[in-house]
């Protein structure tokens, strides 16, 4: 699809000929406007498929571990947990963290990509963004419940109470609570308004299948959306408003994660790099998960002309530039231990490559920093199910990166003589594994009952979609 | 008694036929009118000259009432209702006040916009003359249309209708309020 011949280019460009460059195909084989109506809404239309209810019992009993983990936890008391001091932040914290940044891909792909105008996000960014808000919901789970007596869990919020004393602004683990509701209450905004004009088409086809009732449902949010383009160019305006803010969002919410760390004086925690840092591993595990729920989903439901080879290259992509990143942030971290001579600084370091976590640290590298290596080759990249696995190893990695960096700084502070060794309690795996359930489950519902693709941005970018006619 | 006319409505299939039918519109200087796509058309507000959204100012005043709210609910809890001292820090510092306050002018800018949309759009309208249409029901599928009303100065139903079947349009039908 070679641009046309522009009358003002510049003269040289006649002589120097450059090289047309083709652009990606991003809905293949020349699809209509109907068949990805057709092809989206028919996942939510037809029957519901035997591996769902399979799926979705299995999740709804993995995530019955964590309601029983953290109904033991409220009736006995957060002494059930494996905290003790020295370390007193642990899996809950990690678990947190690993959360909230597998979140992040999801913003990263509506908001930032829509600023930079990579068309391909249009087949992706919905599912992502519901990964997005699930995940929010998995991690709010641990800092709620962490803090011991959770009906006391209202103390966050600046709500005026009989102690008459108020929140301590000063604390950046205050921050973390505005920055992680805002962040969870604007993911959920921003989905529900790209999702409007889909659920307005899901309305309609449910009218003229005669199915009242859920042409009802869906029609009561859909706000009686009519395709009008004088709303068009309204919605066009918030929605590229809300990017706008989304992307300064999602940066400053990891960064006020990371500064619940760097604020403190703990050696191994008190460093400047961890605001990028903790933003590019945020969105290094973020597209590991975005893979590892896209991929099945485009094999079961037969998206490849819509989730093409080129958008799994891209987010491959972005995925190895993000854990080289990370991979540069370890090796700077050591750097500037031994460049600080901060004996405290440089002994976390040496402690955390060789101590008694020197497991955990290990496992971190090779999942993070070498794995990634393998998106150079094409021949990986197009081999979906070792991407798959190679995301799972991304995944599995950055839970460790916050393990690291949480329990071996804490374990070795600067007192030899309070000096500990954590290990968890099974109340606290039982939660932290149901809530791979709970995210399931919600995906699940998200899959079964609401549009996975939003279709009109996928019309739009189709070919027949420009009003000014193929060259 | 006749039901009354809401306006003329017609259907396009294709993309650039509904543009240039709108540029046509636009020309004949109706203003009274609309063009229902299943898509945002990249270029139709210019082809149907209409102005720049005003969603961004409501925005704006969203994000500054949220920056101000999030100073101001600071400097009151902190250092003035019930001022604490902690770890011998100042009681207000814009700086320790910043990511509590960015956070809300974030939270405050997205309501507005979100609200700010619906506002100015009209919604929600779940009842409206162009749902009644039978063949709307593809409207967010992949089909066009542009409804001119009856209450436009212009509004003839002859000569509109002529208007919208010389551009192309097909299936002109009249609208019933």
């Amino acid at each position: 699809m070679a641009h046309a011949e522009n009358a003002t280019a510049p003269a040289i460009l006649q002589e120097v000929k450059p090289a047309v460059l083709p652009r990606a195909v991003l809905v293949q084989n020349q699809r209509s406007f109907s068949w990805i109506t057709e092809k989206i809404c028919g996942i939510i239309e037809g029957k519901t498929p035997t591996w769902w209810w399979v799926c979705f019992i299995v999740a709804c009993f993995i995530a019955s571990f964590t309601v029983a983990g953290l109904t033991y936890l409220v009736a006995t008391g957060v002494g059930v947990w494996g905290h003790a001091n020295p370390v007193n932040w642990a899996w809950d914290i990690v678990n947190f963290v690993f959360w909230i940044g597998i979140g992040h891909a999801g913003t990263l792909i509506s908001a930032i990509l829509c600023l930079l105008r990579q068309k391909w996000r249009t087949s992706i960014n919905r599912a992502a963004e519901a990964m997005t808000i699930f995940a929010v919901v998995c991690a709010a789970i641990f800092p709620v419940f962490h803090v011991g007596r959770v009906w006391y869990a209202w103390y966050l919020f600046p709500i005026p109470n009989s102690n008459i004393i108020w929140q301590n602004f000063r604390s950046p683990l205050e921050w973390d609570v505005f920055a992680v509701s805002t962040y969870g209450t604007v993911s959920v905004l921003f989905w529900y308004i790209g999702m409007i004009p889909d659920l307005a088409t899901l309305r309609d086809r449910f009218f003229v299948a005669g199915n009242k009732f859920r042409s009802f449902l869906y029609g009561l949010f859909a706000m009686g959306w009519r395709g009008s383009n004088r709303h068009w160019s309204n919605y066009e305006m918030a929605y590229l408003i809300l990017a706008g803010i989304s992307t300064p969002l999602v940066l400053s919410v990891h960064t006020i994660v990371s500064f619940d760390f760097a604020v403190s004086l703990i050696p191994g925690w008190h460093t400047t790099i961890f605001p990028p840092y903790f933003v590019a591993g945020a969105i290094f595990s973020g597209f590991g998960m975005v893979l590892t729920l896209m991929l099945p989903l485009r094999a079961i439901y037969h998206l490849e002309d819509l989730i093409t080879q080129y958008h799994i290259d891209c987010m491959c992509k972005i995925t190895l530039a993000t854990g080289t990143i990370v991979g540069y942030a370890y090796a700077m971290e050591f750097f500037i231990a031994w460049y600080s001579a901060n004996p405290y600084e440089g002994f976390a370091f040496i402690n955390r490559a060789f101590g008694h976590y020197a497991w955990a640290y290990w496992i971190m590298i090779s999942c993070n920093v070498i794995t990634p290596q393998f998106f150079w080759s094409r021949r990986v990249r197009n081999n979906t199910t070792l991407v798959w696995v190679l995301c799972i190893f991304v995944n599995v990695g950055m839970w460790f990166e916050r393990f690291v960096i949480i329990v071996t700084s804490l374990a070795r502070d600067f007192l030899p003589s309070s000096w500990g060794y954590y290990s968890p309690s099974i109340v606290e795996i039982f939660t932290f594994f149901g809530t791979f359930g709970v995210f399931s489950a919600l995906f699940l519902l998200f899959v079964r009952f609401l549009p996975l693709m939003p279709m009109a941005e996928l019309k739009a970018v189709t070919p027949a979609a420009d009003a000014h006619g193929h060259h | 008694m006749a039901a009354q006319t809401y306006g003329l409505i017609a259907a396009f299939d294709k993309t650039p036929d509904v543009y240039h039918a709108a540029e046509k519109v636009r020309d004949a200087g109706y203003r009274h009118w609309d063009v229902i796509t299943p898509f945002p058309v990249h270029g139709l507000d210019k082809a149907m000259g209409l102005k720049r959204s005003i969603v961004p100012r409501i925005s704006l005043a969203g994000g500054l009432t949220g920056f101000c709210t999030g100073m101001t609910m600071i400097w009151w809890t902190d250092a003035f209702d019930y001022p604490l001292l902690v770890g011998g820090k100042p009681f207000f510092s814009p700086m320790f006040a910043f990511p509590v306050s960015y956070e809300l002018t974030i939270l405050f800018t997205a309501f507005a916009t979100i609200i700010g949309m619906f506002v100015v759009n009209g919604l929600p309208m779940h009842y409206h003359p162009v749902l009644k249409h039978d063949e709307i029901r593809r409207g967010m599928d992949d089909t066009f249309f542009i409804v001119i009303e009856a209450r436009d100065p212009r509004f003839n139903l002859e000569n509109t209708k002529a208007l919208l079947e010389k551009a192309g349009g097909r299936d002109v039908r009249e609208l019933e309020a």
